[in-house]
């Protein structure tokens, strides 16, 4: 990585330093790149090209439960002929069999679901805080923090106690005569849009505020002078200036929520069908790794492009702050 | 103040803290409970925090999640500003797109995708899965979190702060260390706060790249859940919300003196 070109770091006043000050420097400045980008190279992009090899390999029953595919070990020739044994049994195996299918397919829809109803959930609480008076706002935005900081998996267990026949949720529409026989929730769908839209909603909320309280209140007033309804200079005026902040947040909802274990292994039970439990089960339970790994594979395939619109919606946003 | 908080904005948020908090005050409040059942209340007991320090294995996977997350978010954050300042200093080197794109990409990549693909390189690199490894898969996913945070706060920074050191003499090193460092400080406070919450909170990955005899709280605590839902879990979570939210309370008192002070100080230097 010797090659990483340094734009200088100190400006004008490079020239007039001593010589040595400025290796010194060129070499730091250098350091903070490579150093992250080393690590990030090696623990975050390596292992994706492992998994796109191991997804090629085949199953055996032997630890670790793969046949190697590219070994480096007999050099180059060794190399070349890894790749007579590549193949893409796995991949075929997950086209017939229509489970895959489905959890990829239930997985995407529950998101997208879910990330709508974070959306309706989250947006007045971000107006809502955005039109506080400015005094209590940072009170306010560390209150939708701290849940955040608590820990996910006990938020989400948090629930079960909630949504249980018996539980907590049922006790009181039982007692206030609601219903009249406790509702099943936990072990449905529905309760993982539940701990979907709980677990996500700060996510939501936060660039959705940011956006909102940027905002110049001033064209509401403008537009209501003028004879606009309410709801007319909603849309056409808050909706529209907030987009930027409702993008990030549905894509900071959306992604993880198709890849996520935890909400639909608690809430969600057996009978529920999602893509990030699939993984998990042929990883521990059925011990597959090549086919874990196509599945991881495919499931990146899907969500890569809404990941590279999430870092193009960062990289403006950073712009804008400049 | 011309903004008129409606009626409705009040109640909007109103519902929506009920909504983020009450599921976490009743855990908190059965975590007292008498009896054995979450779900009905048996009187106010504290028999549960008695067992829960007697049961050695979640004691035993509390000190390892602590050790975890004291090592992982501190060379998280290290890296991490290191990668911040890469970000928003250098604006031109050979493979700022993909370095960028490996620094925001962890933010959202699916638990599983990433802790099956360490677990992998893990595999492959020979490395005896335990701590270690866990220690090296949370610094990877925590120091994109810490770089995002302290790069906000270095975009807003007054850069002729840093040319005036440097023009006055002060070599880079020193004025990193002298004028940008004060200054991002607080960014770098709560990054490796976030750093350490994500490590003490993650499951997922932590059960990919763990082994035999480094099992962390919260993989303790999933398979007790998978069992049943007991009180003893309960009063577990209730000391983790207890210590995070005494730790964040701190910070942002911390956080506001430091501010205030500041504040002072340059109403003081425009006078002087």
């Amino acid at each position: 990585m010797s090659n990483i070109a340094v734009a200088d770091a100190a400006a004008p006043s490079t020239a007039a330093q001593p010589f040595m000050t400025r290796l010194g420097a060129g070499f730091v400045s250098r350091l903070v790149i490579i150093v992250p980008y080393l690590w990030l190279l090696f623990f975050f992009l390596v292992p994706f090209i492992i998994v796109f090899k191991i997804s090629l390999s085949q199953t055996a029953i032997a630890m670790p439960p793969y046949t190697p595919v590219l070994d480096f070990r007999d050099g180059i020739s060794g190399f070349f002929a890894g790749f007579r044994d590549l193949n893409f049994d796995n991949y075929v195996w997950l086209t017939q069999d229509a489970l895959y299918f489905r959890a990829y397919l239930t997985s995407v829809v529950i998101a997208a679901i879910s990330t709508v109803l974070t959306l309706l959930v989250g947006y007045p609480i971000a107006y809502g805080m955005a039109r506080a008076p400015a005094t209590i706002r940072p009170t306010l935005l560390m209150l939708v923090i701290l849940p955040f900081w608590t820990s996910f998996l006990i938020r989400v267990y948090a629930w079960i106690g909630i949504l249980k026949p018996e539980g907590l949720l049922n006790q009181l529409l039982l007692s206030l005569h609601i219903v009249n026989q406790p509702l099943v929730i936990l072990n449905t769908y529905t309760a993982i849009f539940i701990g979907i839209v709980y677990s996500y909603l700060p996510f939501m909320v936060l660039p959705l505020y940011s956006s909102l309280e940027k905002m110049d209140y001033s064209l509401i007033e403008a537009a209501k002078d003028l004879g606009c309804p309410p709801t007319a200079a909603f849309w056409k005026i808050t909706f529209p200036l907030s987009l930027p902040g409702v993008i990030a947040g549905c894509l900071l909802v959306f992604i993880p929520a198709v890849g996520e274990f935890v909400i639909p292994d608690l809430l969600g039970g057996s009978q529920t069908l999602m893509i990030g439990k699939t993984l998990w089960n042929e990883f521990f339970a059925n011990r597959d790794w090549p086919v874990s790994s196509a599945v991881a594979v495919i499931l990146l395939l899907l969500l890569i492009v809404p990941i590279v619109l999430f870092q193009q919606a960062q990289a403006r946003a950073q712009e804008q702050d400049k | 103040m011309n903004t008129t908080w409606s009626r409705f904005n009040i109640t909007s948020i109103t519902l929506g803290f009920a909504f983020l908090y009450l599921p976490i005050v009743l855990l908190v409040v059965f975590s007292f409970n008498e009896s054995k059942l979450v779900t009905v209340w048996g009187g106010f007991s504290t028999k549960w925090y008695v067992s829960l320090f007697h049961n050695q294995g979640l004691m035993d996977a509390a000190w390892v999640t602590i050790r975890v997350g004291l090592i992982s978010a501190t060379v998280a954050t290290v890296l991490g500003t290191m990668g911040a300042l890469a970000l928003t200093r250098y604006t031109r080197f050979r493979g700022r797109v993909l370095f960028s794109g490996m620094i925001f990409a962890p933010l959202v990549m699916p638990d599983v995708i990433t802790g099956l693909s360490l677990l992998l390189l893990f595999v492959a690199i020979g490395m005896d899965r335990g701590m270690t490894t866990v220690i090296l898969a949370h610094i990877t996913f925590t120091m994109c979190f810490v770089a995002v945070v302290v790069q906000s706060r270095l975009v807003s920074f007054d850069r002729s702060l840093e040319e005036a050191a440097m023009d006055l003499g002060a070599p880079p090193v020193k004025t990193f260390f002298q004028i940008t460092l004060p200054v991002i400080l607080p960014a770098i406070v709560s990054g490796w706060m976030l750093a350490f919450t994500l490590s003490l909170d993650d499951l997922v990955i932590a059960s990919f790249a763990s082994g035999p005899g480094a099992t962390t709280l919260p993989m303790k605590i999933y398979s007790q859940v998978r069992l049943g839902v007991t009180p003893e879990i309960n009063a577990a979570c209730t000391i983790l919300i207890a210590i995070v939210t005494i730790g964040v309370i701190i910070a942002s008192i911390a956080n506001k003196r430091r501010e205030v002070q500041r504040q002072l100080d340059e109403r003081a230097a425009q006078r002087g």
